[in-house]
């Protein structure tokens, strides 16, 4: 065998591994969305898109979007998603805000204690969230916050991960002397936050923005344990009891859990080059 | 210059300071206390002491669950690390066409979120109607397609969908240390004979053991906080003969099922104290490596 045949037999596996690899990854994603074009019966009966004689062997005239209307109609979905709508985008916006705040502070004010709350920062990393599940609930209790969206939200808006990014991005991203010469000329450190700062981490921000509305998005204990009235429930709880109730009829299932993942996959898409631009530039600069 | 003091630093982390110390420091006091009491519900407490401490090492449930999250955890890592590190090489191959797709693939189920992948796995692991025993009965009539994935193999049918979700994730921080493998090494000991094999092993792994010990680490800890994959997929429970229990979730039961803050938040601690020696171990390891 010549190098060349060798090259070639070694892409062929390449690619061929690549694309069995693509489909298991994929088949996942095509059997939910097969499942949730069915009706009841047609789920039971075929894998994935119904049998019949139309283009391809499938019965293109038995799909339905049945499930879907089901959804929004008789099962009012949409308050579900309007409120992981609003309960993640105030999230992801505000935690953006107050973890720029801290990280800025720790990272390009001098000041006395500074270390001391770096430090707390770095130890708060390694607090597992469960640990606080007890006695954060009993605060909000004692609080009465519980059943609310300020108890949802408020504990949430400080993660020490985020102000420890931020430090991170901001640390090697933002010369001083621009910070210097802004001062000089008499910005006050507001209006240098706002209009000099965060544009220069633009690409952080959205990268954590993104990281805290999926985070937010796809939370499922903190809501659980927090809000009772079915009214407040994000999807994740509502479409969990709706699976609780319809747990056999499937492709009502799979239809609320495409339209649960679908805005953060196109939010994603969206911002994909930001999110990626976020996470590699820190590291490539640190 | 004034020597006032400088308030400035001190607003920026007001928020930061507020927030933590009302929603971090004081439950994480509190839940100290709480760990020494038996309480009804949020409202009615009493003191017990070491009592919980002493009831959770002989309380059988606590290390059935123990036992299923390290079988979780450890299976995640034998199964998903390998598959991971195989597509960041696969990905890696030099003059690959159509690498940003095959990425984006790849990286796809980790945007679906846990409760999500829970409520999209629950049907394919279904007797006799699901998709892998079905399509694994297809591929060979060995198969019985009765298999009952959520029933005797939960913590299988876990790792499976874990990896599913996670393992395109964890193949982008390899395929980011693979890059960094300096490519002139590797051709200079190709030039020099060695093969492929050789170059791996002595250039590219020396090179991705750091990643790979983070990847570990974050690994472990995301295993060990196991709890809404296996509650949902198991409709709202711990599965037959509580085969599915995880820590987090005998956490959750015992706090707000039955109400007793105060064994939930030892159960808490207990967990904290499991992944801070694993943080130490994985620290002391990598630290000899380097030596």
């Amino acid at each position: 065998m010549t190098v060349t045949q060798v090259k070639r037999i070694v892409e062929i596996t390449v690619y061929t591994m690549l694309v069995v690899f693509a489909v298991i990854t994929l088949i996942p994603f095509a059997h939910m969305l097969a499942g949730a074009l069915k009706t009841k019966f047609d789920y039971a009966a075929t894998l994935f898109l119904p049998a019949g004689d139309g283009f391809l062997g499938i019965g293109w005239d038995r799909i339905t979007v049945d499930n879907f209307v089901r959804l929004f109609t008789e099962l009012k979905i949409s308050r579900a998603m309007l409120n992981s709508l609003f309960l993640s985008s105030v999230t992801s916006s505000l935690t953006v805000l107050f973890c720029s705040m801290g990280g800025y502070a720790l990272s390009k004010l001098q000041f006395k204690g500074r270390e001391a709350v770096t430090m707390v920062v770095l130890v708060a990393l390694i607090i597992p969230g469960p640990l606080l599940l007890a006695p954060g609930f009993k605060l909000l209790y004692q609080l009465g916050l519980l059943n609310t969206y300020t108890g949802l939200i408020l504990p949430g808006l400080t993660p020490a991960f985020g102000v420890f990014l931020f430090r991170q991005a901001m640390l090697n991203g933002i010369p001083s002397e621009l910070l210097e010469a802004a001062r000089i000329d008499g910005a006050n450190e507001a209006r240098i936050f706002f209009s000099l700062v965060l544009p220069l981490v633009r690409p952080m921000m959205g990268a954590y923005l993104m990281i805290s509305f999926m985070g937010t998005w796809n939370n499922f204990i903190s809501p659980q344990i927090i809000l009772q009235s079915p009214d407040l429930q994000p999807l994740s709880v509502a479409l969990n009891s709706l699976k609780g109730i319809y747990g056999t009829d499937y492709g009502l299932i799979m239809a609320g859990t495409i339209v649960s993942i679908a805005p953060v996959m196109c939010i994603f898409l969206l911002l994909q080059r930001e999110f990626i631009a976020g996470l590699t530039g820190g590291a490539v600069k640190g | 210059m004034t020597t006032r003091w400088n308030y400035a630093p001190w607003v920026f982390l007001t928020p930061f300071l507020g927030l933590f110390g009302l929603f971090a420091v004081w439950p994480l006091i509190h839940s100290m206390v709480l760990a020494m009491q038996q309480t009804y519900g949020p409202g009615h407490s009493q003191w017990v002491g070491l009592h919980n401490f002493k009831f959770l090492l002989s309380d059988p449930l606590f290390w059935k669950a123990t036992a299923n999250t390290v079988k979780f955890a450890v299976g995640t890592l034998a199964f998903q690390l390998p598959i991971a590190l195989g597509l960041a090489i696969l990905l890696n191959s030099p003059g690959l066409k159509g690498r940003a797709l095959f990425r984006l693939t790849f990286f796809a189920p980790s945007l679906v979120g846990l409760p999500f992948v829970a409520m999209l796995f629950a049907p394919i692991f279904e007797r006799r109607t699901g998709l892998l025993n079905v399509m694994l009965h297809n591929i060979t009539s060995a198969w019985d397609p009765d298999f009952a994935w959520t029933q005797n193999y939960i913590m299988t049918a876990l790792i499976i969908a874990s990896t599913w979700m996670y393992a395109g994730f964890n193949m982008v921080y390899f395929l980011a240390a693979l890059q960094n493998v300096s490519k002139e090494l590797l051709e200079a000991a190709e030039i020099d004979g060695a093969g492929p094999w050789h170059r791996f092993w002595h250039i590219t792994l020396p090179e991705i053991t750091p990643v790979a010990g983070f990847v570990t680490l974050l690994s472990i800890i995301g295993s060990f906080q196991l709890f809404e994959l296996s509650w949902i997929m198991l409709g709202d429970s711990a599965g037959p003969d509580n085969r599915g229990l995880t820590i987090v979730m005998y956490l959750y039961q015992t706090g707000f099922q039955t109400g007793d803050l105060g064994y939930a938040s030892t159960i808490g601690w207990v967990l904290a104290l499991i992944l801070m020696s694993v943080a130490y171990i994985q620290r002391r390891i990598m630290k000899r490596k380097e030596d």
